[in-house]
């Protein structure tokens, strides 16, 4: 490093060079160019519709999820929240005909920030493993959402226009849904990168013995992540009700672990302390484009969960070796 | 009216346990000052650091700053004291930036945001202050421990600290970070901070400190200015501890060598290590903490590998890395650490004792548990275990019992060859000499001992030989004759008398 | 003899639970009267529904009682199941005989495990991250292999003995097979030599490894096992279902999880055991069958697999808590702590 950067700090291309989302954008990048050329047609309006479609909801949760994971824990509980939230959604647009569409997202984010609640309040009070916790709430929420629908299926002749509406339309060839997806993530990275709130999770992830002693209020910050968390997959389950037209007692069952995938495969760091929002919509964005590049190619679809293990692998070894590299430096430099 | 110093701690005691660890110490320092803390491992350095780190609290005496009472609650208080610990390997934030290491918890905001080139810039002032250059913009991973230290260094100015405590900092590091750090200390002097520098290294003491307080047996020995003493008699005030009879070693026939190590080397950590044990011969690996000697050992017993060097064990060469195979032809174990390495804390006395025995109990491929509670009773009655019952977790035994069973664990395998690294760390008095005669028993049935131990009447009582190790390699070699506290010390710390 | 009382041993999670299961059983009717049905429970076919839909559960929680209790995780055997399950399919359609396309995806299940394995003791990856990825990784394979294909026509007395055999009338004959397998996982748990080595990893893996334990081996041992066991399951559902396709298989991991959990085994390691897990398993299954008899969805039943699932962790941590804040108010001694790789903070000493 020269000494004009040491003084003024690392310039843009020094930071995009070092930043972990760059390889995944870089992957990104690259299997949508080489599709494109082996294939004209995989850059079409309408595929791209469909892709961001499918992807808005998805990228929404792990937005949510990265802040579980730079502290070092894990959510299992969005996928039932989404589909709680998405049914609670109806609930609310139907009960009161004529409410803005604004409702529905009240009532879902209401959803998710009280899964959330309970979710932090039984991991940072009560020191139990995330794990386990959001395991068991995703089978309470499951249940619960079992319960509240009762097997009866919501189509799109069941809601209301503007609901419908939503999942259809698009502005500069992106798709509301998507748009909303952007504005969440554009607001979540700076809190992330830049409130107290913030570095305090990437602090507890990377050294939580260390952030209780330098004074983090460990509880609260817990809670607070995971409050968010379920508040983007309570988002997420109004997204879903617009992408699909309704929704059922299956809806988002078996999501969280994409949810996990994609936040892994976008550089958050599964033992926490790195990652960002950016970087899990970007994880998200390549989970579905592997999925919709494959026919392009035409390489047999049915690859895409195999490649996304793969990705996953990969992601966590390479993560892995650094480290242990890092290590071994440290320790031949310590001793003369 | 003299103004009153930094910081004053008067007749503090301290105990873990009922095993006194502070029995009156005192220390002064005052601003502008660096004052070493000198002392044998187990003098009591480290309790008295972490009593002024707010980790720990006094049982009695008193602690002033600046002339007003302070007794921390915990590392906050300390810290909005003014007081900061730069520990040997400092605990940072690794996937974090190096500015955003010294912030960390109370970073620089421009409104609801954190100001990251205020941040960049107060950092950059501070490595000036501290005349190092070191990118703000680095994570932490794989920072060497020097400029880990740094960083602390740098936290430590941040938050205005008045006096800064070093516990060993220099252990890890290699000459010309020395320099380096002994350059940062004068500054730090120059501005009015008040400085404990604890270190072994004498040398050190003479080029930085202003005063030396030694420490031994909890109590502070003696406090003076630096020009005022000698090499030669602050080692006196740090080994001038009681050699009592304590340590009966019945002189036993040496057999032939059971073990011989030669040139075992790990990159980093040691190299060229080569010592030899006999049969019915207790070998002492003497050394300060940090030397290398429980790596070694570790080595020896397959724990970790090594990069160089050869390891043969009752005349069979060992390859690096297999313990399984060691154990089975008779090599022992008891580790350093007895919670971490040698116990399973929660679990009963029996499944500790009998966990390295299991084969012998079987039958029919199940472990017996008569097999086990029988093998246990044995041998907690030999060794005098004293314990609520086989079945009670091995937490709630005593620190000199709960040893007593990870002998135990290992005497059970009948070994040839016994490695023990620090017998008897944090136990009392009574069950030390209890463990030394143990060890003295087994020696009589024809087992070979070899023994890494920091506190000097043990070595020089129990040993036959001693290597002593420093920074990585063994530099002394001393019989039992000619052995003194002064011998050993001197070549620990690489002393010139 | 044992030191420790009768009275206390009798009052186990892992007995509570049997009494449950027990209980659950004698007053099945009058429970699903509660719900308003006349349903039947204390009847043969339904012992042999429930023992038969709870097959590959049981199958797979075996291993993963021993690999939790050794502190490690695997969410992949649902997939590794259902990739089993897809080879078995591909290898009966090339036209193998059955009990090479069984053999072939008991080995397709020992191979993931051994993957699994390999990433988590010899790179040093952490397991629950691994897993994740091999769950799409063996899942995908399943649907590289079939397509989207289901094979059918499996051999007739096989598919008997996977859906409709059954011996006393009610026992599945499937169970010949999962009860000498639960008796082996049982007795090698709790008193092989292996046994108390899992036990003694999951506690505390550094003195595991300074005891002389081959705790790497062990562990990687303890994955193809999951693996294999998962492979057996994926048999089993192919038999039961009369086919194998790549969507048969949906959540089994986490089923299989909150078993285990469920049935009182420690998500730190060390502690729990195998009776307390089949008991869990039972019961699992016979409130599933019961809530289905009387008339009610089961998907409402996972509120109660949860929340007993939530109970079971919570009702501890809150006595331990209660146990450490007395402990604390005594002036000696720290208390002994028991975390594993950072997945948990503690109760720290300095924040009472």
């Amino acid at each position: 490093m020269t000494t004009a950067t040491m003084i003024s700090g690392p310039t843009w291309a020094h930071r995009i060079a070092r930043a972990r989302e760059t390889p995944v954008v870089v992957v990104l990048l690259a299997v949508v160019a080489g599709t494109s050329m082996v294939n004209s047609r995989f850059v079409s309006r309408q595929g791209i519709r469909d892709l961001l479609l499918a992807v808005s909801f998805i990228a929404l949760m792990a937005v949510g999820q990265t802040f579980v994971i730079v502290m070092r824990h894990v959510d299992l509980s969005v996928g039932s929240t989404l589909g709680l939230a998405s049914y609670v959604g109806v609930l609310a647009m139907r009960n009161f005909p004529g409410v803005p569409l604004f409702w529905l997202f009240l009532a879902g984010a209401l959803v998710g920030l009280a899964v959330g609640l309970v979710n932090g309040v039984l991991v940072a009070l009560l020191k139990l493993p995330a794990l386990v916790v959001t395991l068991g709430t995703l089978y309470v929420v499951q249940g619960i959402q079992a319960v509240v629908v009762a097997s009866k299926r919501i189509n799109a002749v069941d809601l209301p226009k503007s609901v419908v509406d939503l999942g259809i339309h698009s502005v500069l060839g992106i798709p509301y849904l998507m748009w909303i997806v952007i504005f969440v993530a554009a607001v979540a990275t700076p809190i992330a990168r830049h409130t107290s709130f913030g570095r305090d999770l990437y602090a507890m992830g990377s050294n939580p013995d260390a952030a209780q002693l330098v004074g983090i209020p460990v509880p609260v910050r817990t809670i607070g992540a995971f409050m968010i968390s379920g508040l983007c997959a309570g988002l997420a389950g109004a997204l879903s009700l617009s992408r699909f037209g309704g929704t059922d007692v299956n809806a988002g069952i078996g999501l969280e672990l994409s949810v996990v995938a994609a936040c892994v495969i976008g550089g958050v760091f599964i033992f926490g302390g790195s990652g960002s929002p950016f970087g899990a919509v970007i994880g998200a964005l390549l989970l579905k484009v592997i999925g919709t590049a494959l026919p392009a190619l035409k390489i047999n679809a049915f690859w895409q969960d195999a490649i996304i293990g793969g990705l996953i692998i990969a992601a966590i070894s390479v993560d892995r070796i650094a480290v242990v590299r890092a290590d071994r430096k440290r320790r031949l430099e310590s001793r003369r | 009216m003299p103004e009153a110093p930094l910081l004053a701690v008067e007749a503090a005691t301290k105990a873990f346990g009922g095993v006194p660890a502070l029995r009156g110490a005192s220390l002064v320092v005052r601003a502008g000052e660096v004052v070493g803390l000198l002392g044998e491992n187990g003098a009591g350095k480290s309790t008295l650091v972490k009593a002024l780190a707010g980790i720990n609290q006094l049982d009695s005496g008193r602690m002033l700053l600046r002339g007003t009472p302070y007794s921390p609650g915990g590392p906050r208080d300390a810290e909005a004291a003014g007081i900061a610990v730069i520990y040997q390997e400092p605990s940072l934030f690794p996937d974090l930036t190096i500015a955003e290491n010294i912030f960390v918890g109370r970073q620089p905001m421009s409104g609801r945001r954190v100001d990251w080139s205020a941040m960049r810039t107060e950092a950059l002032g501070l490595f000036d202050q501290l005349g190092v250059r070191l990118s703000p913009d680095r994570t932490a991973r794989g920072l060497s421990i020097a400029d880990q230290q740094l960083v602390e260094i740098a936290k430590a100015l941040s938050s205005k600290a008045r006096l800064i405590i070093m516990d060993e900092p220099t252990a890890a590091l290699s000459a010309s970070e020395v320099t380096r750090l002994t350059g940062i200390i004068a500054r730090l002097r120059g501005a009015g901070t008040g400085l404990v520098f604890i270190t072994h290294r004498l040398d050190e003491v003479f080029e930085i400190c202003d005063r030396v307080t030694i420490m031994r047996d909890g109590v502070t020995m003696s406090d003076r200015a630096v020009a005022d003493v000698t090499v030669a008699g602050v080692i006196r005030d740090m080994v001038g501890r009681d050699l009592s009879d304590l340590y009966p070693k019945t002189s036993t026939e040496l057999g032939p060598p059971i073990l011989e190590v030669e040139n075992l080397t790990y990159a980093g950590t040691f190299r060229d290590v080569s010592l030899t044990v006999h049969e019915g011969e207790i070998v002492a690996l003497a050394g300060l903490v940090g030397a290398g000697r429980s790596e070694v050992v570790e080595s020896i017993f397959g724990l970790r590998p090594y990069t160089r060097g050869s390891v043969t064990f009752r005349g069979r060469l060992l390859k690096s890395g297999d313990t399984g195979s060691r154990i089975s032809r008779g090599m022992a174990m008891v580790p350093e650490d007895r919670r971490q390495q040698g116990l399973f804390m929660s679990a009963s006395v029996v499944q500790n004792a009998t966990i390295t025995v299991l084969d012998r109990l079987r039958r029919l491929f199940m472990v017996s548990g008569r097999a086990q509670r029988a093998a246990t009773k044995d041998w907690t009655a030999r060794l005098n275990i004293k314990h609520a019952s086989l079945e009670a977790p091995v937490q709630s035994l005593s620190g000199g019992n709960q040893q007593k069973v990870v002998l135990a664990k290992w005497l059970m395998t009948e070994p040839n060859l016994l490695i023990i690294d620090e017998p008897t760390r944090g136990i009392d008095v009574g069950t030390k000499a209890e463990v030394h005669r143990l060890i003295g028993q087994a020696i009589g049935s024809g087992l070979a001992v070899l023994m890494v131990s920091s506190e000097l009447p043990e070595v020089l009582g129990v040993a036959d030989r001693i290597y002593v190790m420093r920074e990585g390699r063994i530099v002394e070699e001393l019989g039992r004759d000619a052995a003194t506290q002064e011998l050993i010390m001197t070549a620990a710390t690489g002393a010139a008398v | 003899m044992s030191d420790l009382p009768v009275l206390r041993r009798l009052a186990s999670w892992d007995v509570f639970l049997c009494v449950f299961v027990v209980c659950m059983f004698v007053f099945g009717n009058e429970l699903s009267n509660v719900f308003g049905s006349e349903a039947e429970v204390r009847t043969a076919a339904t012992v042999f529904n429930t023992l038969r839909n709870v097959g590959e559960i049981m199958l797979i929680a075996l291993p993963m009682t021993m690999l939790i209790i050794s502190g490690e995780i695997d969410l992949s055997v649902g997939s590794a199941a259902l990739l089993s399950s897809c080879v078995i399919g591909k290898a009966y359609e090339s036209g193998l005989p059955m009990w090479q396309c069984a053999l072939l995806g008991i080995l397709t299940g020992a191979l993931g495990g051994a993957l699994n394995g390999f990433l988590v003791t010899r790179l040093g990856l952490q397991s629950l991250a691994v897993t994740i990825g091999t769950l799409a990784l063996y899942r995908g394979l399943g649907s590289v292999i079939l397509e989207n294909n289901t094979i059918a026509g499996f051999p007739k007395d096989w598919v008997a003995f996977g859906y409709s055999d059954k011996l006393f009338g009610f026992l599945p004959k499937v169970w010949l097979v999962v009860i000498p397998v639960a008796v082996l996982f049982t007795m090698v748990l709790r008193h092989s030599k292996t046994g108390r080595a899992v036990y003694a990893i999951g506690l505390n893996g550094e003195a595991a490894r300074f005891s002389g334990l081959q705790v790497q081996r062990i562990k990687f041992g303890l994955f193809v096992a999951t693996g294999a066991m998962a492979g057996v399951g994926g048999l089993q559902i192919t038999l039961r279902q009369a086919s194998a396709s790549p969507t048969a298989v949906r959540g089994l991991e986490l089923a299989v999880i909150a078993a285990v959990l469920f049935g009182g085994v420690s998500i730190f390691g060390g502690r729990g055991g195998l009776f307390g897990v089949i008991n869990a398993v039972l019961f699992l299954g016979l409130s599933r069958t019961i809530l289905r008899l009387s008339g009610i969805k089961p998907n409402v039943l996972t509120v109660v697999t949860g929340g007993l699932l939530l109970a079971s962790v919570i009702g501890p941590a809150l006595s331990a808590r209660l146990r450490a804040f007395q402990y604390f108010s005594r002036p000696t001694k720290p208390v002994e702590s028991e975390s594993r790789s950072g997945q948990t903070r503690l109760p720290d000493p300095e924040r009472r």
